[in-house]
C-alpha cells in the first residue's frame, strides 16, 4: 500500500516535468533550440495565477486561462525579439541568449513581486475537488495528483494529434524535418515557429498552475530546478519526441521517488541522473529518439 | 532589432540598478555645518560631530536564490543606520551593501571593493559559505566583521577572533533544541527532515542528533533532502508518518517548512512540529494558511510579536519603511549596527581611527561588553567571536506566536 501511493506521487511528479518536457521538447524539435527560458514562464504564468486566483479571487478555470494568455504573448514576444533575430546565428550564440533571457525573467519578477517567497493556494481544491480515499483511508490520493495525471495524458494525445493531422501540425513536422526545404515549399517558417512557442508557452502556463498547486511554494526560481529536471526528462525520452517526454517525464518522477523512497533521499538525483547516463549510452537519442542518418 | 535588445537589456540593468540604489544611505548634506555634536538623546559622547562617518560595509545576496536573506539584512541595517543617523543629527554611520548572491568568490570581491571604498567595519556577510571565505580575509587584514546571520561554526574559525556573530552558531541551536525537547518530554518518537546540501541544516541536524543520543531520546526516522530535489518533500512527510514520529524536528528554512506543513495536512498527520530560527517568517510567507502552523514550535531569539519595547519599535518602523513584517534577519542586522553604536557612543571608536585600529578595538570592546537588542538581552560574546544569549521557545497559535518560555 505505501508502495502505491509512493508510485503514485512519483507519477504525480513526472506528469508536471512531462508537461514542462513537453515544451523543450517542441521547440526543440522544430526550432532545434534550447528554450532555457522555459521554466521561468512556468513561473511567471505561476505568479498570474496566484494573483488572478489568490489575490483577486478570480474563477480558478478562468484564471489559468488568463495564464496561458500572459504566458503565449510573453512566449512569442521573446521568441520575436530575443531569439528570431538569431536564427541564422550559430546555435551556442541562441543558448547563451535563452540562458540571459532566463535570468532577466528571474530578476524581473523578483523586481516586481519581491525574492519572499508565497504560498500557492492549490487550484484543484479551488474548482472544489477532494483527495480520493482508498481502501478505509489506507492510501489517499491527493486531487492534485489525479489532475495532473489526466491533464497531462489528455494535452499529450491532444498535441500528438495536433501535429499529425492539421494542416499546422503538418508545418511543424515539415520545419522539424528540413527547415530550408519547407520554406521552399510555401511553409511560413517563423510563423510556425512562433506558433511552436505560442503552444509550448501555454502548455507551461498549465504545467506552472499544476506545479504550484501540488508543491505550493512560489519563488522567483521556481521554475528553475523542474525546468532543468525537464529538460532531462525530454533527453531522456528523445528529445524532439513528444511520446518521448511524456514517458521520460513519468518515469523520472516515478524514479526519483522511488529511489527517495526505499534507496536514499540524498542520493535520488544521482540515481536518476545514473539511469540518464545509462540510457544515452545504450541508445543516444534517448528512448523514443529518432535515429537520424546524417548523410555526408 | 540589436539596438531594441541592448536598449532593453540597458532598460533593465537600469531598473536593478534603481533597485539596489536604496542601499547608499544619504550621504552629505548633513554635516556640513561641523560646529556640535549636539542631539544626543542618551547622554554619552557621540562620534566627533565632524559629520565624518564610520563607513560600514555590507554584503550578502540581493539577488538570487538566497535573495530573501540579503535584502532583510540589508533593510535591517539600512532601518538602524538611518535612525542613529537621524537621533545624532549627523552622520554618525555610512553604509555601502553590496550584492554576493551568496557566492564565496563574489563575496571576497565584494569584500575587496569594499576596501577600496574606505570601509571601517563590515557588517555580514548573509550566509555561511561566503562569509567562511570572507572571515579569513577580514582575518588577514585586521578587519572586524560581525556576521548578523552566518551562522556556522567555521565562520568564527576562519575569522581568528576578528569575526563575531550576532546569531547562535548550529551546533548550539541544535543543542538547545534536543535538550528542550528532552526537558519537556514534547515526543516519544522523533522524526527528523533536513536539508543535507546546506551547511545550516547539517550543521543543526548533527548537533541535535549526538545531544538526542546522550539525552535518550527516541529518534525513528531521518530524512533529508538538497537544494536539488526539494521540489516534492511529501516522500520525507509519508516516511516520518510511517515511522511514526510524534514530533518531526525541522531544522531548515521556512519555505521548506510550510512545504511540509502543506504535505502532513495532505495525508492527515499531525505530529508536533519543532523548528528552529530558520523557521521564523513562515507565517509571513503571502497566501500561506497559517492554521497549518497552528501548535508549531520553535526555538528562535528573535519574534516580530514579541512584546518588549525595543522589538515593538523595531517592528513598526520597519513595515513603515518597507511595507512587510520583520524577520529574524532583519532583526540581527539591525541589532549589528546598533552594537557597534553602542562603541561608538561609549567613545571606543572613532571615524578618524584606521580600520584595523578600530578592528583592535572593537575586539576588546566585544568581549568585555553587554548588548540588549531585538534578538536578546544582556548578550556578550566569548573571545572567539560566538555569542551567547537566552533562546527563546515560541508556539504558534492562531496565527501569531506565543512565547513558551525558556527552559531554565
Amino acid at each position: 500500500m505505501q508502495f502505491l501511493s509512493y508510485l503514485i506521487s512519483g507519477i504525480s511528479l513526472g506528469s508536471v516535468y512531462a508537461l514542462i518536457a513537453l515544451g523543450y521538447t517542441m521547440v526543440y524539435g522544430i526550432a532545434k533550440m534550447l528554450n532555457f527560458a522555459h521554466g521561468d514562464i512556468i513561473m511567471i504564468g505561476s505568479y498570474v495565477i496566484f494573483f488572478a486566483f489568490g489575490s483577486f479571487g478570480m474563477n480558478p478555470i478562468l484564471s489559468v486561462i488568463l495564464s496561458m494568455v500572459v504566458c503565449t504573448i510573453l512566449g512569442v514576444t521573446i521568441e520575436r525579439v530575443a531569439y528570431r533575430p538569431l536564427r541564422e546565428a550559430p546555435s551556442l550564440a541562441v543558448l547563451i541568449t535563452a540562458i540571459g533571457v532566463s535570468y532577466l525573467l528571474q530578476q524581473v519578477a523578483q523586481l516586481l513581486w519581491s525574492a519572499n517567497p508565497k504560498s500557492f493556494q492549490s487550484i484543484v481544491t479551488g474548482i472544489g475537488l477532494k483527495p480520493l480515499v482508498l481502501f478505509d483511508g489506507q492510501l489517499t490520493i491527493s486531487a492534485e495528483a489525479i489532475v495532473t495525471i489526466i491533464a497531462c495524458v489528455i494535452i499529450m494525445v491532444a498535441l500528438t494529434a495536433f501535429v499529425n493531422h492539421t494542416v499546422p501540425g503538418h508545418a511543424m513536422l515539415a520545419v522539424s524535418e528540413d527547415r530550408g526545404a519547407a520554406q521552399l515549399m510555401g511553409v511560413n517558417v517563423n510563423g510556425t515557429i512562433a506558433l511552436t512557442f505560442a503552444i509550448g508557452s501555454a502548455l507551461a502556463a498549465v504545467a506552472g498552475a499544476l506545479l504550484c498547486s501540488s508543491y505550493p511554494t512560489l519563488s522567483p526560481t521556481t521554475g528553475a530546478m523542474p525546468g532543468i529536471k525537464a529538460f532531462v526528462a525530454a533527453v531522456f525520452g528523445g528529445i524532439g519526441s513528444i511520446p518521448g517526454a511524456f514517458l521520460g517525464g513519468v518515469l523520472l518522477g516515478v524514479i526519483e521517488n522511488l529511489s527517495k523512497a526505499y534507496i536514499s533521499t540524498q542520493l535520488s538525483d544521482a540515481i536518476v541522473f545514473l539511469v540518464l547516463i545509462v540510457v544515452l549510452v545504450v541508445k543516444p537519442t534517448g528512448l523514443l529518439g529518432k535515429k537520424i542518418n546524417v548523410k555526408v | 532589432m540589436k539596438k531594441l535588445i541592448s536598449g532593453m537589456l540597458a532598460a533593465t540593468m537600469a531598473l536593478s540598478l534603481a533597485a539596489c540604489g536604496g542601499t547608499e544611505t544619504s550621504s552629505a548634506a548633513t554635516g556640513s555645518d561641523g560646529s556640535s555634536s549636539a542631539a544626543t538623546s542618551e547622554g554619552g559622547t557621540t562620534a566627533e560631530g565632524t559629520g565624518t562617518p564610520i563607513h560600514l560595509g555590507g554584503i550578502g545576496p540581493l539577488t538570487g536564490d538566497n535573495a530573501a536573506y540579503g535584502i532583510a539584512v540589508n533593510n535591517g541595517a539600512e532601518l538602524a543606520v538611518n535612525e542613529i543617523n537621524a537621533a545624532a543629527g549627523t552622520e554618525v554611520f555610512a553604509l555601502d551593501f553590496q550584492d554576493d548572491e551568496s557566492d564565496s568568490e563574489k563575496a571576497v570581491n565584494a569584500f575587496n571593493t569594499l576596501l577600496d571604498g574606505g570601509m571601517q567595519v563590515l557588517v555580514g556577510p548573509v550566509t555561511s559559505n561566503p562569509s567562511i571565505s570572507v572571515a579569513a580575509e577580514c582575518a588577514s587584514e585586521n578587519i572586524f566583521m560581525l556576521t548578523p546571520s552566518a551562522s556556522s561554526v567555521d565562520v568564527v574559525t576562519a575569522g581568528e577572533g576578528t569575526a563575531f556573530q550576532m546569531c547562535f552558531t548550529d551546533p548550539n541551536q541544535g543543542l538547545t533544541a534536543a535538550d528542550y525537547i528532552a526537558d519537556n518530554s514534547l515526543g516519544t518518537a522523533i522524526g527528523i527532515i533536513y536539508d543535507s546540501s546546506d551547511a545550516y541544516s547539517t550543521g543543526i541536524y548533527t548537533a541535535f542528533a549526538k545531544e538526542a543520543g546522550e539525552r535518550g531520546l527516541n529518534i525513528v526516522q531521518t530524512s533529508s533532502f538538497t537544494s536539488d530535489n526539494n521540489t516534492d518533500l511529501s516522500t520525507q512527510v509519508q516516511q516520518c508518518q510511517q515511522a511514526g514520529a510524534d514530533l518531526v524536528f525541522l531544522p531548515i528554512y521556512y519555505q521548506q517548512a510550510s512545504q511540509v506543513l502543506i504535505a502532513a495536512n495532505n495525508i492527515g498527520y499531525t505530529p508536533t512540529f519543532f523548528g528552529c530560527d530558520g523557521m521564523d517568517g513562515i507565517l509571513g510567507i503571502d497566501g500561506f494558511d497559517t492554521s497549518l502552523a497552528d501548535g508549531l514550535m520553535l526555538l528562535c531569539p528573535f519574534s516580530a510579536y514579541g512584546e518588549d519595547d525595543t522589538t515593538k519599535t523595531f517592528v513598526s518602523a520597519y513595515e513603515a519603511a518597507y511595507g512587510e513584517t520583520p524577520n529574524q534577519f532583519a532583526a540581527d542586522a539591525y541589532d549589528c549596527v546598533y552594537a557597534i553604536y553602542q562603541c561608538v557612543q561609549d567613545g571606543t571608536i572613532t571615524p578618524d581611527m584606521s580600520a584595523q585600529d578600530m578592528c583592535d578595538a572593537l575586539k576588546s570592546a566585544f568581549t568585555s561588553m553587554s548588548f540588549s537588542g531585538t534578538t536578546g538581552e544582556n548578550q556578550t560574546w566569548a573571545a572567539d567571536g560566538t555569542i551567547s544569549k537566552e533562546p527563546k521557545v515560541y508556539q504558534v497559535q492562531d496565527g501569531a506566536y506565543a512565547l513558551v518560555g525558556s527552559e531554565e
